[in-house]
Order: structure tokens, then sequence, then C-alpha cells
């Protein structure tokens, strides 16, 4: 009995962010997903939230036409996604918090349904680790948002199985998305080339050498950065930007990535970039 | 002149003038009616789903289906003529 076969079904943990993001991604290209979100506030905002990406993703002309929609549900007990074909966790960026929520799914879900965990730091045989089958773990990280990008960094761990990198690969075949796969570590590639050089920019500006526009235009115009380091940071989330950074500083002691202060001080005031309406630049109204 | 929110009170000119200070507002810049906001480089695609979300809550309309493209928030001209397509569409 071949699980691949299976029209794929989707649990995503979390809805953040990235779970929101690639949840639509799922939905709009015809794969049912169950949200699980335990906070009620965020889960009741997630059908809302999903149905303002799948329009944007529409208006960018990022979805299959004439695909019908997969099934949304929503739900505070990962239990009611126990007949999934692919679990992601997409939880905050710390490891005990993404460890937890893994351990308990695996037990819930199938023995042979990949765990893909969605992270942007946290090396994967880390949280392996944590599951009696550690063969059952990938890493993927999605850019934001998932449904604009249409490539996918794929972590596979030292233990991660062969099996799981064929399911997460279809997956993404599916997904229309085109998975690069490199091996673990602190950061991966692009966590660990772009973080610290956002932070710098970031230290640019809090020096006073430079204006947060003058960064990213010279970024932009000069070296072909596609959107600016300083407009990107507040489309990763300086909260998760300053979590990744943590996690990078911690395990490489490079000191390039220990968040700036600058970075922290406008996580501790609130401004999160583009989700909260204002962080380098100040968004219009708040995209949900 | 101002613009009253009263329904059914929006002209090609009102819709035109309401979009055009919107613009100057978000983007500090002034904007002719036929430029194409997107090729200009000065706002990035990302925008264009405020501007969606603009248009509904200011004009009173709901853009759904095929005009929910890219090519309809081109211009100041585009984005007139759907909201007015809209208002008369959309009782």
């Amino acid at each position: 009995m071949s699980g691949h076969a299976e029209a794929p079904r989707l649990m995503v943990l979390g809805a953040g962010t990235m779970g929101l993001g690639i949840t639509s991604l799922a939905v709009g290209h015809g794969i049912p997903v169950t949200v699980v979100e335990v906070d009620e506030t965020r889960a009741g905002r997630t059908r809302a939230a999903v149905t303002e990406r799948l329009r944007m993703a529409q208006l960018m002309g990022a979805l299959p036409a004439g695909r019908p929609r997969g099934e949304l549900t929503v739900t505070a007990s990962p239990a009611d996604g126990r007949d999934a074909t692919a679990v992601v966790e997409a939880v905050t960026e710390d490891t005990p918090t993404k460890a937890k929520v893994l351990e308990a799914v695996a037990g819930l879900t199938g023995a042979q349904v990949p765990l893909i965990s969605n992270t942007s730091s946290i090396p994967i045989d880390e949280l392996a680790g944590f599951i009696a089958d550690p063969a059952r773990l990938v890493g993927t990280h999605f850019m934001n948002p998932p449904y604009l990008i249409p490539t996918v960094e794929v972590i596979r761990g030292p233990r991660t199985g062969d099996a799981v990198m064929t399911a997460v690969t279809d997956l993404l075949r599916v997904l229309e998305r085109k998975p690069v796969v490199v091996g673990d570590g602190p950061g991966f590639v692009t966590s660990r080339v772009l973080h610290p050089m956002i932070n710098d920019a970031i230290r640019v500006v809090q020096e006073g050498t430079a204006t947060v526009e003058a960064v990213d235009d010279l970024m932009r115009e000069c070296l072909g950065h596609r959107t600016g380091p300083l407009r990107t940071a507040d489309l990763i989330g300086l909260d998760n930007l300053a979590d990744s950074l943590r996690v990078l500083h911690t395990r490489t002691g490079d000191s390039r990535c220990a968040p700036s202060e600058l970075l922290l001080e406008k996580v501790r005031d609130g401004h999160l970039g583009r989700k909260s309406g204002r962080g380098f630049y100040a968004y219009g109204k708040e995209l949900a | 002149m101002t613009i009253s929110s009263k329904p059914g009170s929006h002209t090609a000119e009102t819709v035109a003038q309401e979009v055009q200070q919107f613009l100057e507002q978000r983007t500090k810049q002034t904007w002719d009616p036929d430029t194409d906001l997107f090729s200009s480089g000065a706002v990035s695609s990302m925008f264009a789903m405020e501007l969606v979300v603009h248009l509904e809550s200011t004009f009173d309309v709901v853009i759904t289906g095929p005009d929910l493209a890219l090519d309809n928030f081109r211009t100041v001209n585009a984005m007139t003529g759907m909201v007015l397509r809209l208002r008369e569409a959309q009782p």
C-alpha cells in the first residue's frame, strides 16, 4: 500500500504568518487543509486571513486557473487532522515549542506520514531527536509569501528518510514549488547568508550612516537585491527575524548574528513589520 | 470639491481624484491617470492588495473573480473604470 498515490491532505500546525501562507498556497492548489491553532483569537481570524491571502494570490496570478479550492478546517485539536498525508509544523521559531508539537503530532498520525518542520534556522536534527522515528522529519523553509515565491529550501537532516524526501518533493510538485535540497545546519543556506546581512543593514541605520530608504535603494539599485534588506525584514516579521538571529547566534557564535539594538527596540515597541502595519516602513491597512 | 460618501454620488472625476489622493498619501508622489504604478518601480505588487481593500471600503464595491487581476490596478484610469462599472452592477 503506497501513501503517495493518495490525494494529499495537509495538517498545518500554527496559524502565524507562515502557517497562514502555506495553508493558502495549499488550499489555492486544491489541497484540503486542517489548521491547528490553540490561540482562540488567532484561530478566529484564520479563515478570513486565508481568504485575504487567496485574494492576493489570485490578484498576482499565482494560483492555477480552474482548480477548485481545497477545504479549510480550523481547529484547536491536532486529532482533527489525524488522517493527513503530511504535517507541516509552522509554530514559533523556538526549539522546545517546535519539539513539543512535533512529538505530540507524531503519535497521532500514520507512522509513514512525513513531518515537515517549517523553520528558518533551527537545525532539523535537533528536532528529530524528539520524535520516535527521526526518519519522518524533514525541513522546509518557505519564503514569505509562499504563494508568490516559487522556490522552497528543503532541508534534509542526517536522519531524514528517503521515503520522506520523495513525499515532500511530490507534495511540492502539487503546490507548483521547486525544491532546492540542502544539508542541515543553523540557518541552512538562506537564513545563514541573508539574516546577518539584514542585521548589518539595521546596524548601518542604527549608527546613523544611512537612512532606511538609502540602504534599500543602494542594495536594490546597485546590487540587485530584489526588495532591499529592510523591506525584506518587514516582510519576514521583525520578531521572527530576531528569533532566527538568536538561533544563529547561539549555534554559530558569530557576533554578526546577535540581534541589533534597533531591531530589538522595534520588537519591544510592537513594530513587527508589514503584519503589524509598521516596521522599518509604515504600511497602510494591516494585512490580517 | 469635496467627495460625498453617499452611494451613487460618484463620477469618474471624483473616483479618480480620490484614488489619486490615496496614492499620493501612500507613495508620497503624484500620479498621472495613465501611469503604470507597478512598472514605475515606486510601488511593489504587494501594494495592489492595499488598493483592493481601499477601493472596496471607499466605494462600497466587492472586487472578486476575474476583476481581481493586477491589470485593473495598474493605472488610476483602470481603477476608476472598474469602480464605476462595479458600482453600476452592484446595487
